[in-house]
């Protein structure tokens, strides 16, 4: 054989090596069952918001003020949500008064102070599992220990401290993942000029930290706005205000926004369908808001450097 | 080179021909003794250096061996390392350089497995002896770690945080510019004290590291491979200050660069694993002794590159 030929042949075959023979179709179908996939979780999103939306146009197209600042009734004319929203308001005080600081200090303790023990490693183990336990059953618990044990009876302290006993292992896992992703190198550089532990937490490991521990710790709120089924269970159902003097709402009876929603899905009259839906609403934009104040907060921090 | 006197003045005359350290001093200094020594005879390194302990130690090993849990890092280590002198740790990969750096100022305690055997005294005080706050011996012994770990906050704060802890009350600003200025950043950064440590170029980076270090006025700096993660022209420049820096400050460098070892340190330890991968001591010496003199072949093969 002669070199041109040769030449040509090896350029032929790189030729064909390089050219495309159609393409890769299996990735061609994999790509689209991605992009299905996407489609049909946004598009139940979708169709759930739209219907929601558009039931509860009328309520809000005819009183928007009215039903937001009424009190509770059984005339459907007359129903707004204005307890709804202020016992969900003060029950995510309580929460964000009991939990954050517990949950952030128990989160500071362990990845910071705790050696890496085996019984540290059990303790890390068991709040990752209290965080997938059904929020039902911080109901029970509840109903067990605040409202009958303590005896604070179905008030919103007890609903209060209810909810944050749910969202507590929450608080703790993110606020450990937020502090576990400051570098080792900062911890270092602190310690190495001569800062003792705390000044090494507060000054650097705590600000670095800080918007991690923030979007998490303020998702867990929204996460107890929601919560209807421990609330169900310690009381909140029961019933109402009896006045709104900050004393009588902690102690008496009370209500918030998702069991609200709860019992008037189950009326009887067809107009609390469009009350369910405006109330619906109403606990989707405050969570909502909830959320973008945590991106926020977040951007603020970040913005720093 | 290893002419005999005043540390501090010694790499005035880098070209004094060796003949000229046999005699003429009746107090020797740390690198004579040493150098005489291991010329000697074959000794273990720990002897001659135990001799000149006595003298101008600013730390004093005495077989130390430090453990991470059961695993022994490195073994039964003695050398002395002398004040204001420029001492540098070299040897293979994993060969326990850093850990060993690490115990100096306590800071493998923050390894919760981490212990040591033997001791170290620093200006004669045993270091892991009850009582010793590992706080109290990080202001004294500072550190510069392998990748520059400026906090993420301004350049002033960056300098401050660590007079601040230490309760400083005089004038910062003052404090803050002196330490730059002693660190050769100050031209660079004077007009921009307020903006993030982390913005500035990795060298720039590390001599900020280097003033945060000497800002709380400690007695020995230990540097990690500090221009590991540098470029040439960065390197030069912190080597240097290095040599500046040791008119006040002892200096224990570790460093993977033996052009480095040689160029900017006075003293030399040769460091490398045995059989049970712990790192031990081979040889420490002048560092010219080391380079041109090695007494051991492991010493040799190293620094000639034929293994490592």
């Amino acid at each position: 054989m002669t070199a041109p030929v040769q030449a040509l042949s090896a350029r032929g075959v790189v030729e064909r090596r390089l050219r495309s023979d159609g393409g890769d179709r299996l990735g061609l179908v994999l790509q689209v069952a991605l992009l299905l996939s996407l489609l049909i979780s946004l598009g139940v999103l979708v169709v759930l918001i739209g219907d929601i939306v558009v039931r509860s146009l009328p309520v809000f197209a005819e009183r928007p003020v009215d039903f937001l600042g009424s009190a509770l009734s059984s005339r459907p004319a007359r129903a707004g949500i204005l307890q709804g929203i202020l016992g969900s308001v003060l029950l995510m005080g309580f929460v964000a008064a009991l939990a954050l600081p517990l949950g952030i200090g128990a989160a500071v303790y362990l990845e910071e102070y705790a050696r890496d023990t085996r019984a540290a490693r059990l303790i890390r183990t068991n709040i990752r599992n209290l965080a997938g336990v059904p929020a039902i059953v911080y109901g029970l618990l509840g109903l067990a220990v605040f409202v009958s044990s303590l005896g604070l009876g179905r008030t919103l302290v007890a609903g209060g401290l209810t909810l944050a006993v749910l969202v507590l292992p929450v608080v703790v896992i993110t606020t450990s993942e937020a502090l576990r992703a400051v570098p080792a190198t900062i911890r270092e550089a602190a310690f190495g000029v001569g800062a003792t532990r705390w000044e090494t937490i507060r000054s650097h490991v705590l600000p670095y930290a800080a918007p991690g521990i923030l979007t998490g710790t303020i998702l867990s709120l929204a996460r107890a706005f929601g919560e209807t089924a421990p609330l169900l269970m310690v009381g909140a159902i029961a019933g109402t205000f009896t006045s709104t003097a900050i004393g009588d709402m902690l102690t008496g009876s009370y209500t918030a926004l998702p069991t609200i929603v709860y019992s008037w899905s189950g009326q009887p009259q067809d107009e609390f369908r469009a009350l369910t839906a405006a109330a619906i609403v109403v606990l989707m934009v405050v969570i909502l808001l909830v959320n973008a104040s945590a991106i926020l907060l977040r951007n603020r921090y970040d913005r720093k450097w | 080179m290893t002419e005999s006197g005043d540390p501090v003045t010694v790499d005035t005359h880098p070209n004094t021909p060796p003949m000229g350290e046999q005699v003429h001093d009746s107090a020797p200094t740390i690198r004579r003794v040493d150098s005489a020594a291991a010329r000697t005879a074959e000794r273990p390194a720990s002897e001659g250096i135990a001799a000149l302990a006595a003298d101008n130690a600013v730390f004093e090993l005495d077989e130390l061996s430090c453990y991470y849990g059961a695993f022994r890092a490195v073994r039964d280590i003695s050398l002395a390392i002398p004040q204001n002198q420029i001492t540098a740790i070299i040897g293979p990969s994993g060969c326990g350089k850093s850990t060993l750096l690490r115990s100096f100022n306590r800071m493998n305690d923050l390894v919760d497995t981490a212990r040591i055997t033997g001791s170290i005294r620093y200006h004669g005080v045993d270091l892991y002896a009850d009582g010793i706050d590992p706080v109290e011996v990080r202001r004294r012994i500072g550190m510069v770690f392998q990748k520059p770990n400026p906090f993420p906050k301004s350049i002033y704060d960056n300098v401050a945080f660590g007079p601040r802890v230490a309760g400083f009350r005089g004038d910062m600003d003052q404090l803050v510019e002196s330490s730059l200025r002693r660190a050769a950043l100050w031209d660079e950064v004077k007009d921009k004290l307020r903006s993030p440590g982390t913005a500035l170029s990795g060298g720039q980076q590390q001599r900020l590291c280097i003033a945060r270090a000497i800002a709380v006025e400690p007695d020995v700096i230990l540097m990690d491979e500090p221009c590991s993660a540098l470029d040439p022209i960065a390197t030069l420049r912190i080597e240097e200050l290095m040599r500046e820096l040791k008119e006040k400050y002892t200096i224990v460098i570790v460093t993977h660069n033996m052009q480095q070892a040689a160029r900017a340190s006075d003293l030399t330890a040769f460091l490398t694993m045995g059989d049970d991968r712990a790192g031990y001591l081979v040889e420490m010496g002048a560092t010219d002794e080391i380079f041109t003199r090695p007494q051991h072949q492991l010493t040799e093969d190293y620094i000639t590159g034929r293994f490592g």
